[in-house]
């Protein structure tokens, strides 16, 4: 895109964790993205693949072994509160996502107040605006959780986390939990504001479609790292990347299509059990001995600068590219 | 001509107290021949898990089945009383969303499913035993052996749910009901268990009832489908050709808001308005207030399904012609 | 149709806490009501009770009830129901003061305990076993010598020993309140620790303390009457419940409504404060 600075720029991200026997986990292995204003980048990946713990590391809910996040340009190392503004979390249960005991009007003037927003005056208007663009009516201000859908929640999620005026969303499985017509209303909602706000989002899902819908670009995440980026029509198009195809094959269709070569099997591997050379390979119908020794860097695809994918054999095109 | 493996008539569920009922589930009737499958698609609290559960005679303390009748190969089951599991076994099981809360905790796989292949098919402990280790193979858990000691805790989620189908199989069941089982699923390990499911569907002969909010999954694996709305059918027909051309807005308003991952870059299209909690109906119709096609006439009076051109179609909309292809 | 649009829908209907509501929780309503009477009876003690709790008539020491005294009067001849009243005043008084200062505290430390985890968690924890393991009535009695009889005695006494309970509690579910999502929202929006201790993980927390409150309150009422009993809590003549049984045992054969009724007042007002401690979990639960 050769642009102004990214919004969000994350290099090389490590995170682990101590598991239940003292051991390091790696979740996170060397994670490297880049987002501009007013871009959606989908994350994707299933259980294990680390992509929440990337989410939670750049909303600084954790503090990662190591690697660069930057905020327009500058280091995110210790974050003060206007940092902590910039980039807004939605989660995935809109159940679990809100305080059950405080009503909507009191966590968003909380949160317009310690952020010097808008002042007393000007808060209760600022609270129905909200509730506006998230296309609820003003009569939720008085409520509590308890009283909303899930698809309500959800939106009520967003309005606490565009009432700070952030640059970033990041938005971790935000309709995983919800029946697929209402998580299209909200996911076209996220498409709007992003639009309108000129925001940037962070999209993670374990889901293709969601993704497929709104994102300018992909990345796959499998065991921890990154093993396939790139624009998203060339992703879906022409996946370079064994376990990208799988994930397209999985995925549910209203026109079925016959699905090219065989399903793949089994599950990840749990994080401390990743396999030597490449982490895919023990799953992989293209594998061969190379993967089991030697494991792939990412690597530009075709010479394009804007997709890489980490597998040895990236360089050919997916066969029977899917027609649009 | 066999009296078809599952068949439900006018089965209506209410949910209340002694002062007022609301009806969650009314009068619903399908039919399942054996080997065949058909899905039940609706939003939450649309009462397509409810009416599962009204079927298995597992409804809620709160709810009440009001009417209805559920008849196994051309036998009538009882939905009140004491005789309502019994009767059931061994030839009626279900499969749930959630395979941990299904499994018990303190329990081996194994054993569970074990305990199940004793009692309902009256094998002795070490029988049982092999049985439960050809199931667990079956459902394709690989080593079964030795994943039969394993505890619920220690399996992944695709796993478990296969535990719970390996535990809904050992009862030898002739009609398997499966509630939203792969909502909770990883995509790939989802797309591992509904050919799992659609294999076994085949090789068993059984008949498949599933219910789900996703519409792309009940087309991967049901011939057959039946659209849900506030409680009561709205559309029914063979899959394919219901997504390909629906005939009721709000089938057309679920298949738009789906996006296929070949149609990246569409935007999703959702339906406006909610759906209505029960008690809360709009008189006529109930999609009315959310439908582009709807008129006086469909805002007084009741709209029956009816079946409609094709065969096996049915739709309960004033306005079916007027319906465009997606 | 318009891509987009953005539905909005019913919204579930309020639950009315009104007096519709005190219907449903029959256990809740009971107790208060019962609790309501008693704490009238005590707190209108100076203008009910007939006579003044120790004006003694050594004329009429031992009567049984009669129209001047309706609970008959003690070795003393005092009239036994304005004692009664009266001793009311001071047990549930010292009762209800005795429990905010362990309910405050062990609020607070189970609270930082919980949510800082670390060596602060560490450091209480210890002191809760060590305190713990001391069963209650040693401990309060020990405390009690060292510090002195009397009501001051027993504040000091309770603050010390009763607040663990409290902490541990408090703990127990800031541990999973620390946890959830709208905790870290909170976080990422960008608020202080306090305020997110103050507006988000107490709020949540404390519904089970308060709940305790109600059984804890009974569990010191029936301590100081016990103190009392042995002499160690309200010295006389200040009335109270646990030295109007000590002095009432020697006549249990002869008068035993004089050890007897103390004991069923205790009874009674531990009964109301159960059934407003079940009343109150059942309402405090969120919906």
């Amino acid at each position: 895109m050769g642009s102004p600075t990214p919004v969000l720029s994350v290099r090389g991200l490590t995170v682990s964790f101590a598991s239940a026997q003292r051991e390091r986990i790696l979740a996170v292995d060397g994670v490297s993205l880049q987002l501009h204003a007013g871009e959606s980048v989908g994350l994707v990946g299933e259980s294990g693949s680390g992509k929440t713990t990337v989410a939670r590391a750049i909303a600084g809910l954790l503090t990662p072994d190591s690697g660069k996040i930057e905020l327009d340009g500058t280091s995110l190392t210790r974050r003060s509160r206007s940092d902590r503004r910039a980039i807004q979390l939605v989660f995935q249960d809109p159940f679990a996502s809100l305080n059950p005991r405080r009503r909507i009007r009191g966590v968003l003037r909380e949160l317009l107040h310690v952020h010097g927003l808008a002042s007393d005056p000007e808060i209760e208007a600022r609270c129905v605006e909200l509730m506006s663009l998230v296309g609820l009516p003003a009569a939720a201000l008085d409520r509590r959780p308890a009283a909303f859908s899930g698809g309500q929640r959800q939106r009520i999620a967003i309005a606490r986390a565009i009432a700070v005026e952030p640059r970033l969303i990041v938005a971790d499985e935000p309709v995983s939990a919800l029946d697929v017509s209402v998580g299209a209303t909200i996911l076209a909602l996220f498409d709007r504001l992003r639009s309108e706000l000129d925001l940037g989002l962070l999209l993670i899902s374990h889901n293709l479609a969601a993704v497929a819908a709104i994102c300018d670009r992909v990345a796959v995440m499998y065991l921890g790292r990154v093993v396939e980026e790139g624009p998203r029509a060339a992703v879906f198009d022409d996946p370079r990347h064994p376990y990208t195809r799988a994930l397209l094959d999985a995925a549910p269709r209203l026109r079925p299509e016959p699905s090219e070569g065989p399903r793949i099997r089994d599950e990840a591997p749990p994080a401390g059990a990743r396999p030597s050379g490449c982490a895919f390979h023990d799953r992989c119908p293209r594998a061969e001995e190379i993967c089991r020794r030697e494991s792939p860097e990412l690597r530009a695809v075709d010479g394009q600068p804007q997709r890489a994918a980490a597998c040895h054999f990236s360089n050919e095109p997916h066969t029977g590219g899917r027609a649009r | 001509m066999t009296a078809p493996a599952l068949e439900v008539r006018e089965l209506a569920l209410s949910v209340g107290d002694r002062r007022r009922r609301w009806r969650v589930v009314d009068r619903v009737s399908f039919a399942v021949e054996a080997g065949r499958s058909l899905g039940i698609v609706g939003e939450s609290g649309s009462g397509k898990s409810l009416t599962l559960r009204g079927v298995m005679a597992l409804t809620p303390a709160a709810v009440r089945i009001d009417a209805g009748s559920v008849t196994l190969a051309g036998e009538e089951l009882p939905l009140h009383g004491r005789r309502t599991r019994v009767a059931r076994r061994g030839r009626l099981a279900m499969i749930f969303q959630d395979p941990l809360s299904a499994l018990d905790p303190v329990h081996p796989a194994g054993a569970q499913v074990a305990e199940i292949a004793r009692r309902v098919g009256g094998r002795s402990r070490r029988a049982a035993w092999v049985r439960a280790i050809e199931l667990l193979d079956l459902v394709g858990i690989r080593e079964a052996r030795r994943r039969a000691h394993d505890y619920p805790h220690q399996l992944s989620g695709g796993m478990r749910q296969r535990v719970m189908i390996a535990m809904a199989l050992a009862s030898e069941p002739a009609v398997l009901l499966c509630d939203e089982p792969t909502t909770a699923l990883d995509v790939t390990v989802q797309a591992q268990v509904l050919d799992l499911l659609d294999s076994l569907r085949a090789e068993l002969r059984l008949a498949l009832v599933f219910v789900s909010h996703d519409l792309a999954v009940v087309r991967s694996i049901c011939e057959e489908v039946a659209v849900m709305y506030a409680g009561r059918f709205v559309e029914t027909g063979p899959t394919a050709a219901l997504l390909e051309h629906p005939r009721h807005p709000y089938t057309l308003g679920l298949r738009q808001a789906v996006v296929d991952v070949d149609d990246a870059g569409r935007a999703p299209r959702s339906i406006p308005g909610e759906l209505p909690e029960p008690g809360q109906l709009p008189p006529g119709c109930p999609f009315n207030p959310r439908c582009t096609y709807a008129d006086d006439a469909c805002r007084h009076g009741t709209v029956e399904l009816e079946s409609h051109g094709e065969a096996g179609r049915a739709v309960a909309c004033l306005h079916s012609d007027r319906v465009p292809a997606p | 149709m318009t891509t987009a649009t953005l539905g909005t829908g019913a919204l579930r209907r309020r639950r009315r806490l009104s007096l519709h509501a005190l219907r449903r929780f029959p256990a809740l309503t009971a107790g208060l009501t019962l609790l309501f009477v008693i704490v009238m009876a005590v707190i209108l003690a100076p203008v009910i009770s007939p006579y003044s709790p120790n004006q003694q008539n050594l004329f009429h020491i031992l009567a049984g009830p009669s129209w001047a005294h309706p609970l008959g009067t003690d070795q003393l001849g005092r009239d036994e129901l304005s004692r009664l009243l009266w001793a009311g005043r001071t047990d549930l008084r010292v009762g209800a003061l005795a429990v905010i200062f362990p309910f405050c505290f062990g609020t607070l430390v189970g609270t930082l305990a919980g949510y800082y985890g670390g060596w602060v968690d560490s450091l209480v924890m210890r002191v809760v076993d060590v305190l713990i393991a001391f069963p209650f009535y040693v401990l309060v009695i020990g405390l009690v010598f060292i510090v002195g009889t009397g009501t001051r005695g027993i504040y000091i006494a309770f603050a010390v020993a009763d607040w663990v309970v409290y902490a541990r509690t408090v703990r127990a579910t800031t541990l999973i309140v620390r946890e959830s999502e709208y905790v870290a929202a909170a976080k990422v929006g960008g608020l202080s620790d306090v305020r997110i201790l103050a507006g988000h993980v107490l709020p949540n927390t404390i519904s089970q303390a308060i709940v305790y409150i109600m059984s804890d309150i009974v569990l010191v009422i029936v301590a100081v009457v016990t103190l009392s009993y042995l002499g160690l809590g309200v010295q006389p003549p200040t009335p109270d419940w646990g030295t109007m049984v000590s002095d009432g045992q020697e006549f249990l054969t002869t008068d035993w409504a004089l050890a007897t009724l103390p004991g069923i007042a205790v009874v009674l007002v531990g009964l109301s404060l159960s059934l407003v401690g079940d009343g109150l979990a059942d309402l405090l639960r969120p919906e």
